[in-house]
C-alpha cells in the first residue's frame, strides 16, 4: 500500500483540523458553501499532507505539483488547508468573504497568488490542467496536475471535451478526481441528470479510472499511488463521499451546499463533533 | 491630399495568412510560443506552424472552450499561446473561458479569430462574425487589433507575442490590398493617420481601411479633403489621434465590418462624446445577420463599399457645425 510510508493518523489529525477550520471560517463569514468543503477534506487533506510535491517555504517552486479546485466553492477547505501547511496565517481565515481579503468567495489568483487557477464558473478546471500538464511535459517538469472536480459538475459540456482531449494525447502527468457527494444545488444529481454509469463514461474516453471511498484514507492515498505509476494516460479517481461530512445535521443535506449554520449553538455543535473524534 | 497609400491599393495577403506566416517565424525565435486550434489550422494558416513545430502545436478538435481554457492553462505553465477558430466560434463558443481563465485571471494568452466579418462570404451567417470584436472588448483587460493588411497583421501579431496581457485580434478571409510598406512599425492603442485631410475624418479598422481610401479618393475628386485613420486598435481606443481629428475636420465617420452599435462605431462615438462632439456617421452591419454571398456582393448589399462610405460623408459634411455657426450659437 502507497500509505506505508505515510503517516495516516497524521493525516487524519490534518483533516479533523481543516474540517474545523471551514466551520470556523464559514461562520466567521456567514455565508459559503459547507457541504462541498466538508465532502472533499480527507481527499485535500491527503493532497497536501501525504501525496503532492510542494514547499510551503517556497511557494512558488517550479516543479510544485498544481491542484486545480475547479469545484471553487469548496475553498473554503482549500484555504484551510494552506494555512495548515504553513502558506498563510491561521488569522487569515477569518477574513474569508470579505471585501479586501485574499480569500475571495471563490479562489482568486489576482488576490492569492496561490491559486493556480482562478474557479467559480464550473466544467473550466479540467481544460486548464490539462493546459498546465501540457507546459511541465514541453518543460521536462516531473510535476502533476491535479483537478478537483464536483459530481453535479460533470454535467458541463467541457468537462467532456477535456475528457476527450487528456487522454488522445497521454496526459499521464494528470489526475483528476470527482467528488461524489451525489448532491448539487437543486436536487440530488441522479434527480437532476444520473451521471450514472460515471465510471464506465470515463473509461470510454480513455482513461485510467479509478473508485473509491472518498473518507478512506487507505484507499484514497493508494489510488493517488496507481495514478502516478500510470504515465501513459491521465487518471480519473471517482471518490464516494457524504456532503456535510463530520457535522451530522449537515451530512447528506441539500440545505448544505450553501447554507452556514446561522445560529451559534449549531456552530458549537458543528465544532463539537469535530472534535469529538467523530469523522 | 497628401496620402500614404498607394494608388490604386495592390491586393496583398489575406491576413490570415499574415498571421499563420508570422507565427511560424515566431516559433523559430522564441521557444515559449504555443499554438492551438480547434480543427480549421488549414484555414487558420496555423498549420504553418503545426507543420514547423509539431510539439507545440495542438489541434483539439472542435471543441473551442477546451481549447480556450488549455491555452490559459499553458500561459500559467510559462508559455505564450496564440489560440485560433473562426472569429464565430471562439468569441462566442469561447467567450466564458475567456472571460474566466484569461480576462478575470490576467493570463497572458492571445486569441486570434479568423474569417471575421461577412467577408468569408457563402459559408453565411453561422460562420460570419459581426459581434466579435465587441465581445472581445467588452472583456477588462483585453486588448483587440483589427489590422488591415499583412504588413499591420504580422506587426500586431508580433506585439501580441510581447504584449504581457489577454489580446485578441480579427483577421479576414479574403485577400488584403496593401496598405503599408514593408518595415512599418505598429504598437497596439496608436492609430496610424493615412492622410491628413481637413474636411471630414473617417476612421475605419480591418477590411474597411482599403475601402475608406478608395472612398478617400472618390472624395477628392469632388474637392473634399478626407483624413483617414486606421484605427487597428479598438481597444484600447486612440482617444488622442481622434480627438485631435474631431478638432481640425469637424465630422467624423466610423467604417467597420462589423456591427456599428456595438462596435468601432460606438467606442469612437464614446470618445468623441467625451472629448469633442462632432458629427458623425456609421457604416457598418446594421442590426441584422447577413446571408450567404460573394464577399463583394454582401458588402455592396449590406452598405460596406467605398460609395457607402463617400455618401456617409455627404450627409455627415451637411451636418458639420461651421465656425460660425458655433459662434451664432
Amino acid at each position: 500500500m502507497a500509505s506505508e510510508n505515510i503517516d495516516v493518523a497524521a493525516i487524519a489529525t490534518r483533516a479533523r483540523n481543516l474540517r474545523r477550520l471551514v466551520i470556523e471560517m464559514l461562520a466567521a463569514a456567514a455565508s459559503g458553501h459547507p457541504g462541498g468543503s466538508l465532502s472533499a477534506a480527507d481527499i485535500i487533506a491527503c493532497l497536501y499532507f501525504g501525496v503532492m510535491r510542494h514547499r510551503p517555504q517556497e511557494p512558488f517552486w517550479v516543479d510544485r505539483d498544481r491542484l486545480v479546485l475547479s469545484k471553487g466553492h469548496a475553498c473554503p477547505v482549500f484555504y484551510a488547508a494552506l494555512a495548515e501547511a504553513g502558506y498563510i496565517t491561521h488569522d487569515l481565515l477569518t477574513s474569508l468573504r470579505r471585501l479586501g481579503s485574499p480569500l475571495q468567495g471563490h479562489p482568486d489568483r489576482r488576490k492569492l497568488g496561490l491559486v493556480e487557477a482562478s474557479t467559480g464558473s464550473l466544467g473550466i478546471g479540467l481544460s486548464m490542467g490539462i493546459g498546465m500538464a501540457i507546459a511541465a511535459r514541453l518543460r521536462g517538469s516531473p510535476c502533476r496536475t491535479y483537478v478537483m472536480l464536483g459530481d453535479g459538475e460533470c454535467e458541463e459540456g467541457q468537462i467532456w471535451e477535456a475528457a476527450m482531449y487528456a487522454p488522445h494525447i497521454k496526459l499521464g502527468n494528470l489526475c483528476a478526481i470527482i467528488d461524489f457527494n451525489r448532491l448539487q444545488l437543486d436536487a440530488r444529481v441522479d434527480e437532476i441528470t444520473d451521471l450514472q454509469p460515471l465510471a464506465d463514461k470515463w473509461r470510454a474516453f480513455n482513461w485510467h479510472v479509478l473508485e473509491i471511498d472518498g473518507h478512506d484514507y487507505d484507499q484514497i492515498l493508494d489510488a493517488f499511488a496507481k495514478a502516478e505509476r500510470v504515465t501513459e494516460r491521465p487518471t480519473v479517481i471517482i471518490a464516494a463521499t457524504v456532503k456535510g461530512k463530520g457535522v451530522s445535521y449537515m451530512e447528506n443535506q441539500l440545505k448544505y451546499h450553501g447554507t452556514v449554520p446561522d445560529k451559534p449553538e449549531d456552530v458549537l455543535k458543528a465544532l463539537a463533533e469535530l472534535s469529538g473524534g467523530r469523522s | 491630399m497628401i496620402r500614404r497609400w498607394t494608388s490604386p491599393l495592390e491586393p496583398g495577403l489575406a491576413t490570415r495568412e499574415a498571421y499563420g506566416r508570422t507565427l511560424a517565424e515566431l516559433g523559430e525565435e522564441n521557444p515559449r510560443i504555443v499554438v492551438l486550434d480547434a480543427d480549421l489550422s488549414k484555414s487558420t494558416y496555423t498549420s504553418l506552424f503545426g507543420k514547423k513545430f509539431k510539439d507545440r502545436f495542438f489541434d483539439v478538435g472542435i471543441a473551442e472552450a477546451n481549447m480556450c481554457s488549455m491555452a490559459a492553462g499553458l500561459a500559467a505553465g510559462g508559455f505564450i499561446p496564440f489560440a485560433s477558430s473562426f472569429a464565430s466560434f471562439l468569441m462566442c463558443k469561447g467567450y466564458e473561458q475567456l472571460r474566466v481563465c484569461c480576462a478575470y485571471m490576467e493570463f497572458n494568452v492571445n486569441f486570434v479569430g479568423s474569417h471575421g466579418g461577412i467577408t468569408l462570404g457563402e459559408d453565411g451567417p453561422s460562420q460570419q462574425s459581426i459581434e466579435d470584436v465587441a465581445l472581445a472588448c467588452s472583456l477588462p483587460g483585453f486588448t483587440v487589433a483589427v489590422p488591415a493588411d499583412e504588413v499591420s497583421t504580422a506587426a500586431l501579431v508580433r506585439a501580441a507575442a510581447e504584449h504581457y496581457g489577454p489580446v485578441y485580434i480579427r483577421v479576414g478571409r479574403p485577400r488584403a490590398p496593401k496598405i503599408y510598406a514593408a518595415g512599418e512599425r505598429f504598437s497596439f492603442g496608436r492609430a496610424k493617420t493615412l492622410s491628413y485631410g481637413r474636411d471630414v475624418t473617417v476612421v475605419a479598422n480591418g477590411l474597411m481601411v482599403g475601402v475608406a481610401c478608395e472612398a478617400a479618393e472618390l472624395a477628392e475628386r469632388r474637392g473634399i479633403d478626407v483624413r483617414v485613420i486606421d484605427c487597428h486598435t479598438a481597444k484600447p481606443l486612440d482617444e488622442a489621434t481622434i480627438e485631435i481629428a474631431a478638432a481640425e475636420t469637424g465630422a467624423i465617420v466610423v467604417a467597420e465590418e462589423h456591427l456599428s452599435r456595438p462596435g468601432l462605431g460606438s467606442l469612437v462615438a464614446q470618445a468623441v462624446t467625451h472629448r469633442h462632439p462632432v458629427p458623425m456617421e456609421f457604416v457598418g452591419m446594421p442590426d441584422v445577420f447577413a446571408e450567404s454571398g460573394t464577399p463583394e456582393e454582401l458588402l455592396r448589399v449590406y452598405g460596406l463599399t467605398a460609395e457607402h462610405i463617400l455618401g456617409a460623408i455627404d450627409r455627415v459634411l451637411t451636418r458639420k457645425v461651421t465656425g460660425a455657426a458655433v459662434v451664432a450659437h
